[in-house]
């Protein structure tokens, strides 16, 4: 079996998963939820072998020297969708709220249904201006971040939707769907322990690639607008983390500024290579 | 001073000190910096003019939109943002350095209340028997007591990871740390370029704006290559050869560079950039009767005249690299005594391929030199250094922070009619919920401790 077809499956099982992620909020059977939860972690598996695989493929091409999966489009969308899962099963693992799971798979089922239906997956091997193994330290931090911030922007946008709606039905206990979501409490510090994760993770990412665009060419920084987005979300985020202990910003604030961030990293990420122009062009 | 300076400078104080400020600052920072990576940074003034009327263009170079992260008003906003640091920084490190170094060993009722983390026993039995049990207790699980003797009773404390508390100003001095290191690099580094031709040598690098640096050692290029992956265009490696000499004595003998593995010497860095054709090419070109075995064979540089024994005269006219896919190609002028000039060309790849034009001599391209130009990027950058200290403890300082929390411990022993009041009081200094639940534990060792 070649890596694309684990990566189909990985596709149908980060779909199934969702679905029973909603199915759960909408019957409320923790035996959905569990069932969930497992097709996650299958899914997760193939796509751990999936990339493995892939990997050993770059080997195989003619003049291939290979390289870690992770330096075209395609590649990267496939591993984004990895780290999301690994950063939220974390997250679910430690903190036990399976709810946020309908919130989060959508993003990972997205990811990899634009890869597998309209991203080129041929491999080829690396110009040399992305033979370093600078490119895995940074590709590999870069997206733990993202991956964390896609968490955060899940919990936040479940947040939102709490807020509202136990407005709306007075100071009561919003009922429904909405009563296997977690306290509005726990929803915030989820948003905050997530971003607690994925900050010194973005940073530790922007500081892998000055070292390697100061190692290759010999500028730490250079406005570059990839470099430049990058710094945005940081800023965003490190907003956020200050917005959280000043009195009147915490929650619906806090929340909204998560979810911006968010957008952001995915401009970030995506926009800046199809949009403007720069030194991350995927290497086309 | 009088009363309402000193205010308006406390109310100034405060206002630099401020979490909103920060937020401000952060929020104005991430903003405008999008600004430059929509509105292409440091073009020529025609190019700006070939998108923006001149009157546009006029109002955008005034506001320093063409070079937004130099201008006066960024930088200012990142001198805010570092104001703002250093000033929140020399307001709250004081007390922050007290707690780490003076610990409250006798804190106050009203403090110890302040605590939400505490359980409280009466047991039977005297305060010198009870005291060492619940030094022993504390050691075990959590850390070694300090005791103080007061009238009011014994206070023990104890407390884990007290310089978690500097993680924070760790963190914001990194990045005053990252912008001294870019400083030093913007006054005392430089970065140039240079273009070597293969056996070249330079002992001068070029500034953007063209003036020359003296290297103080000179620079040989031995040769320049590229390499391609099999079947593709696609390149493989750029590699320069570097020889480098100083007063005659060679210091680095034919070092290789290529992308992602610079050369430093003396403080200076040359990373492989660009490259070039330096001068024509050599083609060597062979020339066959036709129906016979021998052949001629000439090297000739582009626009060179070679004489065949029959009065022929062949110019090698033209040469490429790689000619629509059938790789390098070369073209010859060929004129025949009394007759017009052809051009013929022929193909490396395909020696016979001049076959077809059924001439009396039959054409082909042995072989081609050709000579390169090295492009290097020479750069000298004193500060790197200090930009990587800056990131370094700027990663150190954030996990401190977020990850270590500072927890304290304090067991109050109050004797009274036989028995002894024990009061245990914890706190942490961050991520509350899961100290809530350590502590839930430790009440529940405790009980099972003194019963």
């Amino acid at each position: 079996m070649t890596s694309g077809s684990y990566f189909n499956i990985v596709t149908i099982s980060y779909f199934a998963s969702m679905v029973l992620f909603i199915a759960f909020l909408a019957t409320k059977s923790f035996g959905v939820a569990r069932l969930a939860t497992w097709v996650a972690i299958l899914g997760f598996i193939l796509q751990t072998v999936g990339i493995g695989l892939r990997w050993y493929e770059t080997y195989q091409i003619p003049g291939g020297a290979g390289y870690a999966p992770m330096s075209n489009l395609y590649e990267s969308v496939v591993f984004f969708s990895w780290t999301i899962l690994l950063i939220y099963l974390l997250i679910e693992w430690k903190y036990k709220q399976k709810a946020v799971g309908a919130f989060v798979l959508p993003f990972a089922f997205l990811a990899m249904s634009w890869a597998q239906l309209s991203l080129d997956s041929s491999i080829a091997p690396l110009v040399p201006a992305l033979q370093s193994n600078w490119l895995t330290y940074h590709v590999i931090t870069c997206f733990l971040g993202y991956a964390a911030f896609a968490v955060a922007c899940g919990v936040s946008i479940m947040y939102l939707i709490k807020v509202g709606r136990e407005e709306d039905v007075g100071r009561g206990k919003a009922g429904g769907v909405l009563s296997l979501f977690p306290s509005a409490k726990i929803l915030d510090d989820l948003n905050y322990k997530a971003i607690m994760i994925g900050f010194p993770l973005l940073s530790i990412g922007i500081i892998t690639g000055a070292a390697w665009a100061n190692y290759a060419w010999g500028t730490y920084w250079s406005w570059d607008p990839k470099e430049t987005w990058s710094l945005i979300v940081w800023f965003i985020y490190a907003a956020f983390l200050h917005a959280r202990i000043t009195r009147g910003w915490a929650g619906r604030r806090a929340a909204i500024l998560s979810i911006i961030g968010f957008a952001a990293t995915i401009f970030c990420y995506l926009g800046v290579n199809l949009l403007l122009s720069g030194l991350h062009s995927y290497g086309s | 001073m009088t009363q309402k300076k000193r205010g308006f400078l406390m109310a100034l104080w405060d206002f630099f000190c401020s979490l909103k400020l920060s937020i401000f600052t952060l929020i104005m920072l991430a903003v405008t910096s999008i600004i430059g990576t929509v509105l292409q940074q440091n073009q020529t003034k025609e190019q700006y003019l070939h998108v923006f009327s001149p009157k546009t263009y006029a109002i955008l170079d005034k506001m320093q939109m063409f070079d937004m992260y130099h201008s006066t008003w960024f930088i200012g906003l990142l001198m805010l943002f570092c104001v703002n640091l250093i000033c929140c920084s020399i307001k709250r490190l004081p007390r922050v350095w007290k707690i780490v170094t003076k610990p409250t060993l006798v804190p106050s009722q009203a403090v110890l209340d302040a605590f939400p983390n505490t359980v409280e026993r009466t047991v039977r039995g005297s305060l010198s028997e009870i005291r060492p049990r619940m030094e022993v207790f504390v050691k075990d699980n959590f850390a070694a007591t300090r005791s103080t003797e007061t009238d009011d009773g014994v206070y023990l404390y104890a407390e884990k990871n007290k310089y978690a508390r500097f993680g924070v100003y760790v963190t914001h001095m990194s990045i005053l740390i990252i912008f001294t290191g870019a400083i030093i690099g913007n006054v005392f580094g430089y970065k140039a370029y240079v273009n070597i031709p293969e056996g070249g040598s330079i002992d001068k690098v070029w500034l953007r704006s063209g003036e020359p640096v003296d290297l103080g050692f000179k620079v040989t290029c031995e040769a320049f290559s590229v390499s391609y992956y099999p079947d593709s265009q696609r390149p493989k490696e750029y590699k320069s050869i570097l020889t480098v000499e100083e007063d005659g004595v060679v210091v680095v003998d034919k070092r290789p560079i290529i992308v992602n593995d610079p050369m430093t010497h003396n403080g200076i860095t040359f990373y492989q950039s660009n490259f070039g054709p330096a001068g024509s090419e050599i083609m060597t070109v062979k020339a066959k009767l036709r129906g016979e075995d021998k052949a001629q064979v000439y090297t000739l540089r582009r626009g060179e005249k070679a004489q065949l024994p029959d009065g022929t005269s062949i110019t090698a006219a033209d040469f490429t690299t790689s000619y629509r896919n059938f790789g390098p190609a070369a073209r010859l002028n060929v004129r025949k005594q009394g007759e017009d000039e052809i051009s013929v060309i022929v193909f490396k790849n395909f020696p016979e391929f001049d076959q077809q034009r059924k001439g009396t001599y039959l054409f082909s391209l042995e072989d081609f030199t050709q000579r390169y130009y090295t492009g290097l990027q020479a750069t000298k950058d004193p500060g790197v250094w200090v930009v990587w200290l800056g990131c370094t403890l700027m990663v150190i300082g954030s996990l401190i922070a977020f990850f270590v929390s500072h927890q304290r411990m304090w067991v109050v022993l109050r004797e009274k009619d036989g028995k002894v009041q024990v009061r245990l009081v914890g706190t942490a200094h961050r991520n509350q919920p899961a100290y809530e639940l350590y502590f839930d534990k430790l009440k529940e060792a405790f009980n099972k401790h003194l019963a």
